[in-house]
């Protein structure tokens, strides 16, 4: 690479070899520099610039094809009063209020099942971490026939429960219902692993010291695993949130299964604004919506350091 | 785990009734792991179905089939399509490797000004999601002319956080004493990081480097939106089209799923231990 990179010592030799033109400090800074500049320049040019561009355009109207107009708050002024994005705003609420709190025990209970280690569990750990290697395009069609009225596998199996009826794609009531079980399918071996990590890190001396004072599962749960697990559970809270309402995985699997569907029940605020952009050419508009959804979770994660006072945890 | 070791079955409980327990919650656990993989079984399991059996609750098709497989490499140009998958995914792979690790090893090594603000500049893009953005990066990536082309597929893939973020909390553990007796004999930055730092950072690389080529070849957003042009195809938009296709032809598409899954299912198994691992100290640390 440069003359810099290859010259940083600060022995008497290297400094005579580099000649007078830079110091080793200087030498070390412009390393510095080389070194993080490719990704730097691209973190900047294709995830900072976007950001601040989604800002920025939705003050704008955008056609399909390049032509653009000053619009002021416009965009801003629609949204409040489109019934479809305050729809889906509903939509995107009620799926973080059944998803989170549902990865959450499901992660917890996985990893407390599995946790012991024995060649049994690693085998098991597996099958429960298998579906997270699977796309969400692959998993929304398999469930998609799994599903299939009446004669799809699980209304037959829930046939026997009297449940045989149900149509779990196509009533609106449901639809949702069957995306986060399927979002918890697909999710949950992540956050068992991530559960797992925690858990290693609760020192075994704390379980004997209960063990002998008598404590049975229960109350060594209770008074021990939870407590010591709070940053974990901190960690697992924000970021299945943050994945709820703005990730890709949502998205995908909305996108194949349903379609938003039906009567608008699954329609994702990122579906929807997905939808108003590239089947409408609505840009701006979508742009206006996307840095509104920015706004909501940047004020959500705060809330969640205010708290829990910082991301901070007393153990007592 | 001490248990085992410690029999406890002192305060006089039947013994054969407590030794039960385990091998009922064992029993539980197993059939809980099953039910979970059942789903990707049944897609395998229809993959060789007939058309007429789809929806039969047998595992074991009655007259296994290959025809639904040789539909999906001969009716449509699958090939090409898992092609370009693979080379936009190993492509992405390899140079954010190379881009990631020199970041985070600036990061963790080199002391030059405005280095923490770079860092945490970096980190904050962590929360920057790609439907959040896909609008104005969209435009952007037009606007350099990529649409429609494999440097559009790959150039915006390859920068993430997360990869320098690990690199980095890998570097700063490296004892410092490795890399000062390269600096005695007077080797530049470039050879320490080349010919010491890469090499030493070999599992953590591999590791990720797994990571990567999972996301990137199971990534559908971003290919559906950037690319219209059905030679630059990639697998999971083109199985997501099928179900446009042939509604009803759930063996077609489960063929089709199998053959996309198959490869990132494989590589689990080869490599289940450093994947777990690798996220399980991701989480906090």
């Amino acid at each position: 690479m440069s003359e810099a990179m290859s010259r940083p010592s600060s022995t008497p030799a290297a400094r005579k070899a580099a000649g007078f033109r830079f110091s080793a400090r200087h030498r070390e800074w412009i390393a510095g520099y080389l070194f993080v500049a490719p990704d730097a320049i691209g973190l900047f040019v294709f995830a900072g610039l976007p950001m601040l561009l989604a800002l920025g355009l939705g003050f704008f109207t955008l056609d399909g094809f390049g032509g653009f107009q000053f619009s002021g708050l416009a965009n801003y002024r629609r949204m409040f009063v489109d019934p479809l994005f305050l729809q889906s705003l509903k939509v995107t609420l009620a799926y973080v209020l059944m998803l989170v709190p549902s990865l959450y025990v499901v992660g917890l209970a996985l990893a407390l099942m599995v946790q012991k280690g024995s060649v049994l569990n690693a085998v098991i750990r597996s099958m429960f971490f298998l579906p997270q290697m699977v796309s969400l395009v692959v998993v929304a069609l398999v469930w998609q026939v799994l599903l299939v009225d009446k004669i799809g596998l699980v209304p037959k199996m829930t046939g026997f429960l009297g449940l045989g009826g149900l149509s779990w794609l196509g009533d609106p009531d449901l639809a949702l219902v069957s995306v986060v079980v399927v979002s918890v399918w697909f999710l949950m071996g992540f956050y068992m692993l991530i559960f797992l990590g925690g858990l290693q890190d609760i020192p075994r001396e704390y379980y004997e010291a209960a063990r002998m004072d008598g404590a049975g599962y229960f109350a060594q749960l209770r008074h021990i695993t939870l407590p010591l697990l709070r940053p974990t559970s901190f960690f697992v809270l924000l970021v299945s949130t943050v994945a709820a309402v703005a990730g890709g995985q949502a998205f995908d699997l909305i996108y194949v299964m349903t379609k938003g569907g039906p009567a608008n029940s699954t329609s994702l605020a990122i579906y929807y604004i997905y939808q108003q952009a590239f089947q409408y050419n609505e840009y701006g508009y979508a742009a206006a919506m996307a840095s509104f959804l920015v706004l909501l979770l940047m004020a959500m994660t705060l809330l969640l350091f205010v708290l829990t006072r910082g991301g901070r945890f007393n153990y007592d | 785990m001490t248990d085992a070791a410690l029999p406890r079955a002192t305060a006089g409980e039947p013994p054969s009734l407590y030794r039960a327990v385990p091998a009922v919650l064992a029993l539980a656990k197993l059939v809980l792991a099953l039910a979970t993989v059942a789903p990707l079984l049944f897609m395998l399991s229809v993959t060789f179905k007939n058309q007429n059996e789809i929806f039969t609750m047998n595992l074991i098709p009655e007259k296994p089939t290959l025809d639904n497989l040789t539909y999906v490499f001969t009716q449509v140009n699958f090939l090409r399509y898992l092609w370009n998958t693979f080379f936009v995914a190993a492509t992405v792979t390899i140079v954010a490797l190379f881009f990631h690790s020199m970041a985070g090893y600036a990061l963790a090594r080199l002391r030059f000004p405005g280095r923490d603000a770079i860092f945490l500049a970096m980190f904050s893009t962590f929360l920057v999601s790609l439907p959040v953005i896909i609008v104005p990066l969209f435009i952007l990536v037009k606007a350099l002319g990529l649409l429609n082309s494999y440097a559009g597929l790959i150039i915006p893939s390859i920068f993430n956080a997360f990869g320098i973020f690990l690199l980095r909390q890998f570097y700063l553990n490296v004892p410092r004493e490795i890399e000062e007796a390269a600096v005695i004999d007077g080797a530049g930055y470039w050879r320490i990081y080349w010919s010491i730092i890469l090499p030493l950072s070999r599992p953590m690389l591999a590791a990720l480097a797994i990571l990567f080529f999972l996301a990137n070849w199971n990534a559908f957003l971003w290919p559906l939106t950037i690319t219209s042009d059905e030679n630059l195809r990639v697998v999971q938009v083109a199985v997501a089209s099928f179900q446009g296709q042939y509604t009803a032809s759930w063996n077609y598409i489960m063929a089709a799923s199998t053959v996309v899954a198959l490869p990132t299912v494989i590589v689990f198994i080869i490599f289940q231990r450093q994947i777990m691992e690798s996220i399980k100290t991701s989480g906090l640390k």
